[in-house]
């Protein structure tokens, strides 16, 4: 298939990509970097909430989302001028200002798409310029057969939303509560006998780029792991 | 045989005659007349009852009239309001007519005609020697009434008093001609829409009918949810065949076969009486299959929203539609292009469909005659708060917030000071009193940092703490924010959080720079307009309200005396009537004893601050007072009476 290339110029640099493509990808693709975290490769509709990945692009009024722009030919992007960098890490901030922090007890620890762009905008992971928001919600949500949902982490990417619309079957994850409540559910699926299938499935604890939803058995691995290591932490200390 | 080659104009022009003499005959009857407005708002200050007791009396004194329910007169102040037309007078509106002054109104004047009962009456519709008219009075004098023209005055149940005043001719002046003609009529009039973004509605029309997919739709957006904003629910409840007509319309100039009214579920008489309307409309065949013989066809039908305030968005208006989840999604694709079920969908707000059947009627240069040269025709405001005469008011646009607020609705209650004005709904701005004469039109209130919104105002006077209103707005938009994008559901949660703090006394200076920075994170990344505008009441009050915003921070005061932390209640013994105990029993907490003067003070460690005491003092005393911060309560030597005394006093 014979596609038209088309030539943007980001931050300087000149890339060809196949006109239409999206231009958070296209950057990705060429090594230029720009945090995101709801959008997944092979989206037709990015739903563009997260909004870390805004860029600037010359001739457009405001900030538009890379993951659903599509590039024309002789585009000017600019993804880190000094005001991008800056609603950057506001963005930042307001995400980890809900995040409980404990990175060390977490499944996700140190493949984290939220350590990795803590690390990219060097931001840390728990914020002292605001104020930290204990969202009303239980710490584990367990009631799912196969899924351990910890909703405290949880970034409402609404990736998992996305990949579960996918499966023909019906999907049995959405977005629940309003405002800063905002929380995914299963809506009660998870107390159909049919969503024991989840197990053959597991899309949305792939797509998690945190540790909030994961499946149960890999869960129930990692928590005796980090027991154990506390156990022998403790150990260690009072034979000292 | 009817004539078949008989054109839609030439098929109305019949019925609308018929329709004229039928309304004539009924106004003429020597049979009184009683109009009870009986909308929402009507039936919520008691129209019901009113006609209970109207046909009560009626029975009881064996007179005969005909009892009859109109729509809102927009005259919030005076409900409920019945208009009397009895022979040999003109029609006669009276104010706040209970059931009780409805049984006057039958013995005094209803009865013999002897007595029109002055006191209740506000004036003649129409002009007379006898009776002073409406247009006497500066509401009247001062409104240009063109979408509510017959709101109040016509039967919303009744499709010949629309009929009759010149109803549904836009519609068959558009089918006689063509659906371009209609986009091009609006199109020059450059009808903005009146659903608060001021997109021009033609454009709209005009990208919807260009794309080749069909087949295409067209929405009334009925989903109203602003606090204290009711214009769509009074367009819909008293002339819903006016929304009807302009809906029609928009489908002809856009090519649609069907139409929709989104209306929300919680406002069950504009659901009722749209349903009503459009059955009455096919019945005449102006709406249905080949309108009036011009092999046009449209269809309507009711979709009951469920009550989300971003609903009111068009993508996730749409998202609820299609059965989702009601949030917004990107643009583009504008719904205009790919809307519900990716088919081309204009959405207009009610405001906007009510006004074009005039302009069809009128012609555009008509429209373009009225209001300012980039935002023509009226604006519909609900006026709430400390306003003489709340209520629903419609003017030019390019008229000043100072002449709606002070000409129009008669200025501030109890000769108050007026100190803002909240423009625009919940993510409007509010604007001091020294910027009152800014013009109201799109973008006016735009550059000073408010905006038209659907049409909320509420009026504040000095009493009124404006950090306590930025909180209880942007606790509101949080509470709605759907929660899909970061600044909107985080952001806004911070502002909320950093108000709520400052109200009771534990703001931290610091955090000022803090509530700036995250609104204007919130306003430049937000992925729609809710979140967009989120932060307004936020910035506007910081910036011609930061003394108030300085004064809690940094000295715990509260300038306005509202916030409750920051406030203490005393009673003034100078003032205190010995021996009155007026206040004691109206203190929840028992926080009022007797002095060993006999006088009364309040125990500050029980007091609970509600304020009731202030009431509760009789006039000629008024010893309560409020400070702030509570720190200056004076010392007064107060000792409480010893527990001997106590039975004597």
């Amino acid at each position: 298939m014979s596609e038209k290339l088309v030539t943007i110029t980001v931050d300087g640099r000149k890339i060809s990509a196949p006109a239409g493509s999206r231009l958070l990808k296209v950057c990705l693709e060429n090594d230029i970097y720009i945090p995101n975290l709801c959008y997944l490769e092979g989206m037709s509709d990015p739903p563009a909430s997260c909004r870390l990945c805004l860029v600037e692009i010359e001739g457009e009024p405001g900030m538009v989302a890379s993951c659903r722009c599509e590039i024309r030919d002789g585009m000017v992007v600019t993804s880190n001028s000094d005001d991008i960098l800056k609603m950057r890490q506001v963005a930042f901030r307001l995400l980890v200002s809900t995040n409980d922090g404990h990175c060390n007890t977490c499944i996700a620890n140190k493949h984290c798409e939220l350590q990795q762009i803590a690390k990219f905008l060097r931001q840390p992971l728990r914020t002292k310029r605001l104020r930290h928001i204990d969202r009303d919600y239980p710490e584990i949500i367990d009631d799912h057969p196969v899924l351990m949902y910890e909703p405290k982490k949880c970034v409402l990417c609404g990736r998992c939303v996305y990949v579960c619309n996918q499966i023909p079957k019906g999907y049995k994850l959405d977005f629940a509560r309003r405002g800063i409540n905002t929380i995914i559910s299963f809506y009660g699926s998870d107390l159909d006998p049919s969503s024991r299938d989840c197990e053959g499935c597991l899309a949305c604890t792939e797509v998690c780029p945190v540790g909030a939803l994961s499946s149960k058995k890999k869960w129930s691995r990692f928590i005796a792991e980090v027991k154990l290591k506390q156990e022998q932490k403790a150990a260690r200390q009072s034979s000292d | 045989m009817k004539q078949p080659t008989a054109s839609p104009v030439e098929r109305l022009a019949v019925r609308s005659e018929a329709a004229v003499a039928r309304v004539r005959k009924l106004r003429e009857s020597p049979i009184p007349v009683i109009e009870v407005g009986a909308a929402t708002c009507g039936r919520a200050a008691g129209a019901l009852e009113t006609i209970t007791g109207f046909e009560q009396a009626l029975a009881d004194n064996g007179v005969e009239a005909e009892i009859r329910r109109v729509g809102c007169l927009g005259h919030c102040y005076a409900e409920p309001l019945v208009t009397i037309r009895y022979p040999g007078f003109p029609p006669l509106l009276y104010q706040k007519i209970g059931a009780g002054e409805a049984g006057i109104l039958v013995r005094s004047f209803l009865k013999d005609g002897s007595d029109p009962c002055y006191e209740y009456l506000i004036g003649a519709l129409e002009p007379d020697e006898n009776f002073p008219t409406l247009m006497d009075y500066p509401r009247y004098l001062f409104e240009k009434r063109v979408v509510m023209e017959h709101c109040g005055l016509i039967d919303p149940e009744d499709i010949d008093h629309y009929l009759a005043v010149g109803g549904y001719r836009a519609l068959a002046a558009g089918l006689e001609k063509s659906g371009e003609w209609v986009l091009e009529e609006v199109k020059a009039a450059n009808l903005r829409g009146r659903g608060g973004a001021g997109f021009p509605a033609g454009r709209k029309w005009e990208i919807a009918r260009a794309v080749d997919r069909n087949p295409k739709l067209v929405i009334c957006n009925g989903d109203e949810g602003d606090p204290g904003a009711y214009m769509d629910r009074t367009l819909l409840e008293s002339n819903p065949h006016q929304v009807l007509e302009g809906l029609a319309l928009a489908a002809l100039a856009v090519g649609a076969p069907s139409a929709l009214l989104y209306i929300r579920a919680e406002y069950p008489l504009a659901v009722e009486i749209m349903e009503h309307a459009i059955a009455a409309a096919e019945r005449e065949n102006l709406l249905g299959d080949d309108i009036m013989g011009s092999g046009v066809s449209l269809e309507v039908s009711v979709f009951k929203g469920s009550g989300a305030f971003v609903c009111g968005e068009e993508t996730a208006l749409i998202q609820s539609l299609e059965g989702r989840r009601g949030m917004p999604q990107p643009r583009p694709p504008y719904p205009a292009v790919a809307g519900l079920n990716d088919l081309p969908t204009v959405i207009n707000n009610v405001k906007t469909l009510s006004t074009v059947p005039s302009i069809i009627r009128n012609g555009h240069q008509w429209f373009t005659g009225i209001g300012t040269e980039h935002s023509p025709g009226t604006a519909i405001f609900s006026v709430v708060g400390e306003v003489e005469y709340p209520g629903l008011v419609e003017v030019p646009m390019g008229a000043t917030l100072e002449h709606l607020v002070f000409d129009v609705c008669g200025g501030i209650k109890d000769g108050k000071a007026l100190k803002a004005v909240q423009i625009g709904g919940p993510s409007g701005g509010c604007l001091p009193a020294s910027l009152l004469e800014t013009e109201i039109d799109f973008d006016s209130l735009k550059k000073v940092g408010a905006m038209m919104g659907s049409g909320g105002l509420v009026v504040m006077n000095e009493d009124t703490c404006m950090v306590e209103v930025a909180r209880y707005f942007t606790d509101f938009t949080q509470g709605e924010s759907c929660g899909k994008c970061t600044y909107c559901r985080i952001g806004t949660h911070h502002l909320r959080e950093i108000l709520q703090s400052i109200t009771v006394g534990e703001g931290r200076l610091e955090e000022l720079d803090d509530l700036e920075e995250i609104s204007r994170a919130v306003i430049r990344g937000s992925l729609c307009s809710l979140g967009k505008t989120a932060p307004n009441p936020v910035l506007t009050t910081l910036r011609f309200f930061k003394d108030e915003y300085l004064a809690h921070l940094e000295e715990k005061r509260c300038p306005a005396r509202m916030c409750r932390s920051l406030i203490a209640y005393y009673i003034d013994l100078e003032a205190c009537a010995r021996g009155c105990d007026a206040c004691v029993a109206c203190c929840p907490t028992e926080a009022i004893f007797t002095t060993s003067n006999r006088k009364k003070a309040i125990d500050q460690e029980k007091c609970v601050k509600c304020g009731e005491c202030v009431y509760a003092c009789p006039p000629e005393y008024d010893a309560v007072r409020r400070v702030s911060p509570p720190g200056l309560i004076p010392d007064q030597g107060i000792e409480p009476l010893p527990a001997d005394d106590k039975d004597e006093a």
